[in-house]
């Protein structure tokens, strides 16, 4: 048995540790209310594009812009949105088992896109082709953070080098639960119904392709914006979550090293009572 | 008058402005443009500039700057995408000058065509932002 002293070394360590874990778990309860209002303050603009959007579509429908055409898949891409810490549960690993199931089925070729650092150091194993990368997302993300890289995969789909992108994303299910999401980015996922229905076009102003082109861009990017938010979201419920069960781990550990502390502090007074006993009986 | 159009302003991360309006002139990246409800439906890019509102009273007008995006009008609402927007309230003069000559510096020492475009855009909606600021001040 581990003497008295090392076992309290143990526990002192153990119980900072759970200090530090506790002080985790609170910064990201506060952190995860945040992300989460930032989610939904940013649905108004994503909903009123997708509303321009679907009346824009079945209002005129002559026009084909490129990012709503399918054409023959000879080269994918995918964006993965992934945390830049870890310490958050299964979060990233759900995600990029996604990802890796996805690049499976289209026999592991293609571009790679990643947003946060956890995706990028776990792709760099495959023999993916890596485009571009965002790393350190603040924990308030703007759209700028991440336009760069959108702009890089909507460039190469314009040019024709990818005939199709995928998004890879967390979705903020509750604070228990995140569901990695796997969605088509382009061509684009078409919002289904119109708010003013019937057969009218728009003014344009300056002309219809330049608006199209300017919206149908936005609406990309409103849609890996809202991916990014909800992920960061999804990391902090989910750290908070591990962390929760951290703190927990410890406090159970710290019981039972303190019932051997105990144990062992009364044998070595036993042993010394005994040990005094046998001196006095000697003498 | 009576009629009233729904206008929304929300930009990428937040929503800026929602409320009834009898009139709103918008900066039309060919001109202003005054758009009074029941308006033929109308899509139009937007550059940098001030988005004036004037509620369903017809008196009272709110003022939210737009640094460009798109804006929608349909008879009965109004939608403006904005890159960036702020209301007239939250505009810091400070700040937009301090914006305008870091955009200038960085034209002045201009290291590629890239660095260039980005400054030139910036300067010009500093420039549009403190002209917008400026007025309202006199």
């Amino acid at each position: 048995m581990a003497s008295a002293k090392e076992i309290r070394g143990q526990i002192k360590a153990i119980q900072n540790t759970g200090k530090i874990t506790k002080a985790m778990e609170m910064v990201a309860a506060s952190k995860m209310r945040k992300a989460q209002e930032r989610v939904l303050a940013a649905r108004p603009y994503a909903e009123g594009l997708a509303n321009v959007i679907a009346n824009l579509m079945q209002s005129h429908p002559e026009y084909r812009h490129p990012f709503v055409v399918e054409r023959e898949v000879k080269r994918s891409g995918v964006i993965v949105i992934t945390s830049d810490k870890g310490l958050c549960g299964g979060l990233n690993t759900n995600a990029l088992k996604k990802v890796v199931s996805h690049l499976n089925a289209i026999n592991g070729e293609a571009d790679v896109f990643t947003i946060g650092r956890r995706g990028g150091t776990f792709l760099k194993r495959f023999k993916v082709n890596m485009v571009g990368a965002v790393e350190n997302v603040p924990d308030s993300p703007e759209i700028v953070d991440v336009l760069g890289v959108i702009g890089l995969a909507l460039d190469k789909y314009m040019r024709g080098e990818l005939d199709e992108v995928h998004l890879v994303y967390s979705e903020f299910v509750n604070t228990m639960t995140q569901s990695p999401k796997l969605m088509r980015l382009l061509p684009c996922p078409l919002p289904k119904k119109a708010t003013h229905e019937g057969y009218w076009d728009y003014l344009y102003e300056p002309d219809s392709k330049e608006v199209m082109d300017g919206l149908l861009r936005r609406y990309v990017e409103s849609l890996v914006f809202h991916g990014v938010l909800e992920n960061k979201a999804c990391e902090q419920s989910a750290r908070m979550v591990a962390m929760k069960a951290a703190t927990d781990n410890a406090k159970e550990i710290v019981k039972d090293l303190s019932i051997t502390y105990n144990k062992a502090r009364q044998a070595a007074i036993t042993q010394e009572l005994a040990e005094i006993c046998a001196g006095a009986a000697a003498s | 008058m009576a009629s009233t159009v729904h206008l929304l302003v929300a930009t990428a991360d937040r929503e800026i402005y929602r409320g009834e309006a009898s009139m709103v002139v918008a900066p039309g990246s060919a001109g202003d443009l005054g758009i009074y409800p029941k308006h033929a439906p109308l899509l139009c890019s937007l550059k940098a500039g001030e988005l004036r509102v004037t509620k369903s009273d017809g008196v009272e007008v709110d003022e939210v700057f737009v640094s460009g995006g798109f804006m929608e009008v349909q008879p009965d609402m109004i939608t403006v995408l904005a890159d960036c927007a702020e209301r007239a309230a939250d505009v810091d003069m400070a700040a937009t000058m301090e914006a305008a000559r870091a955009a200038e510096e960085l034209i002045a020492g201009k290291k590629d065509d890239l660095d260039f475009a980005t400054a030139e855009a910036e300067l010009a909606v500093a420039t549009a932002k403190l002209a917008w600021l400026r007025k309202k001040k006199i």
